[in-house]
């Protein structure tokens, strides 16, 4: 699978000035949220594909921005001509979830009741908000009805939340490397995450904006954490083994294995240019997220609620979110007779298999995105 | 004789299925079975499949398909959720026969299971002259055969009866895909090289 990139693309902002009651019970009075869209809708406007981001994700999809040749889109290489999500068949859209820190209403905005950013002043938002968010961007753009809803990860979730908030607006879900609700385990990794950022000193309690710092250690350790779930143990092997930086130990707790080098690269470029607020709301919408929590945990009842046809897909060393996770979802659909493919994918990427360019994983999204009809 | 599919023992299985019915179809390959039943019978289908390039295809043919291990049973499908569970000359390559049997009438209302006979008289032959058979459904050598149960008509029947499954309707097919009309099991079992059966449970 090659095709093409999308090529230059730009964002949009879209205001909603009608409140947005939450799952909390608090209320958003207005938001804004920044989407991009690649393709064109058609006609009929049958033709309309959502992408949800997941937890470090935003809208820049895919592409690349005239005055930002280098800032890529996180999931270009399934977006194009020729490509699975082919934006010659299909109008694709990408948004900025509410909470974001890339343009669409968050913490970090400025909470129009006290002229300040919000810091913890934001409500704490549940996919279900998300997805009622995301709603109110396809009526503006027209969409009554997706082709497709598709996500990986906590996007996977969107998509799946989706086929059962609105059943009549989703003609197929596509849930990649995701899990119907987070384990102990993972709820465990997402509260350590929490942790470093709350206990960094430069946290202020949420309100580090008006201190003019950012809880960068809290917000870094999160991120090397969360990184190492997102490999395999497999790969960590293959790239980093037990490699030294200088060939020989050192005897102190500078960095030494290129392993730590890499984390610490990754968590310093990340805590660079992400918030540490919208960190934790996201990590919070993982574990509050469960659908199945309306039918006293049955999953098989909450499923029957759906319409769509489905296409499940899993990663043999995701340990994350593992096949298993995905399993129930495919046999809470398979219990009410509904359309579903299921394929486990075998690559070597741990929970991150889901953003790479493996030909049969993108051949499989292709077959399935080709036979939609439009 | 003229078939639409080159599989006689697909002509078999979708007789016997209503239109309407649900069908899982176990080791479904590419889905040309369950995409045959979907267009001609009208039925809801499912596929569960191992190969990756066999995934791939029967998602192309646009039938639902998931990705499975057999061996290790049917864990996501409920009690009763089908009225057909199909299993195409897959049942020689399933190592707990006992087990998958069991699963596929916990899981159907009625299994129909199709496999290549050993005992078929060209078979018998091609053993005695000192070599593997290897025949039209047969169609591998013994080092690349995914086969790894070896049995016949006969012993098929010994394990229903063992299992107390009842054998509600048996087709036996000769090479070239026409029903074999012969005067008693013996005769059956030395001229059938491929054996569709319909089977329930004991009520």
């Amino acid at each position: 699978m090659s095709g093409q990139s999308v090529g230059i693309v730009t964002a949009q902002h879209a205001h909603f000035d009608q409140p947005l009651h939450l799952r909390s019970g608090s209320v958003l009075p207005a938001y804004d949220l920044t989407y991009e869209t690649y393709g064109a809708l058609n006609a009929a406007k049958s033709n309309a594909i959502l992408v949800c981001h997941a937890l470090s994700g935003h809208h820049h999809l895919a592409g690349r921005y005239a005055d930002q040749p280098d800032n890529i889109g996180w999931w270009d290489n399934i977006v194009g001509p020729g490509r699975p999500l082919d934006t010659d068949r299909f109008f694709i859209v990408c948004l900025n979830n509410l909470g974001g820190c890339h343009g669409s209403t968050g913490p970090s905005s400025i909470n129009p009741a006290t002229g300040k950013p919000w810091g913890a002043d934001f409500p704490i938002v549940a996919v279900n908000d998300w997805v009622h968010a995301q709603a109110k961007l396809a009526d503006l753009l027209g969409i009554d009805t997706w082709a497709a809803v598709m996500g990986g990860s906590l996007g996977g979730m969107q998509a799946l939340r989706w086929s059962i908030t609105f059943p009549e607006r989703v003609r197929n879900a596509i849930v990649i490397a995701a899990a119907p609700k987070l384990s102990a385990q993972n709820i465990a990794f997402n509260d350590v995450a929490r942790q470093a950022i709350l206990t960094d000193p430069d946290f202020h309690g949420g309100y580090y904006y008006e201190h003019n710092t950012r809880p960068l250690r809290g917000l870094r350790l999160a991120r090397m954490l969360g990184h190492i779930t997102y490999l395999s143990d497999d790969q960590m092997g293959e790239k980093f083994g037990r490699e030294l930086r200088n060939g020989s130990f050192s005897f102190d707790f500078d960095v030494e294995f290129q392993v730590e080098s890499y984390l610490r690269y990754q968590g310093d470029k990340f805590a660079g240019y992400f918030d540490a607020n919208t960190y934790l709301l996201m990590t919070k919408a993982l574990d509050y997220f469960d659908p199945s929590r309306e039918d006293d945990g049955n999953l098989t009842a909450t499923m029957g609620r759906t319409q769509a046809n489905f296409l499940i897909v899993s990663f043999t060393t995701d340990w994350r979110f593992t096949p298993a996770r995905s399993k129930e979802i495919v046999a809470a659909l398979l219990a009410n007779g509904r359309n579903v493919s299921y394929a486990e994918i075998d690559l070597n990427f741990g929970h991150d298999s889901f953003l790479m360019a493996d030909p049969h994983y993108h051949g499989v999204v292709d077959a399935y995105l080709r036979n939609i009809k439009l | 004789m003229t078939h639409t599919l080159d599989r006689p023992d697909f002509e078999v299985i979708a007789g016997w299925i209503e239109p309407g019915h649900r069908v899982l179809d176990l080791g479904c390959g590419d889905g040309t079975l369950l995409k045959h039943l979907i267009d001609t019978r009208g039925v809801k289908g499912w596929g569960v499949e191992i190969e990756d390039a066999n995934i791939l295809a029967a998602i192309k043919k646009g039938v639902n398909v998931i990705q499975g291990n057999l061996e290790r049973g049917l864990d996501e499908f409920a009690d009763q959720a089908f009225d057909h569970v199909v299993l195409s000359r897959t049942l020689q390559t399933v190592r707990h026969t006992e087990g998958i049997l069991r699963e596929m009438l916990r899981v159907g209302r009625e299994a129909v299971v199709s496999f290549p006979n050993f005992a078929y008289w060209k078979n018998l032959r091609s053993v005695l002259d000192g070599r593997m058979p290897v025949s039209e459904d047969l169609p591998y050598q013994w080092y690349d055969s995914p086969n790894v149960r070896f049995f016949t008509l006969l012993d098929f029947e010994a394990l229903c009866d063992q299992m107390g499954l009842i054998i509600r309707e048996r087709h036996v097919l000769d090479e070239g895909g026409n029903i074999v009309q012969a005067k008693d099991n013996r005769e059956v079992n030395f001229l059938g090289s491929l054996a569709v059966y319909r089977l329930t449970q004991k009520h």
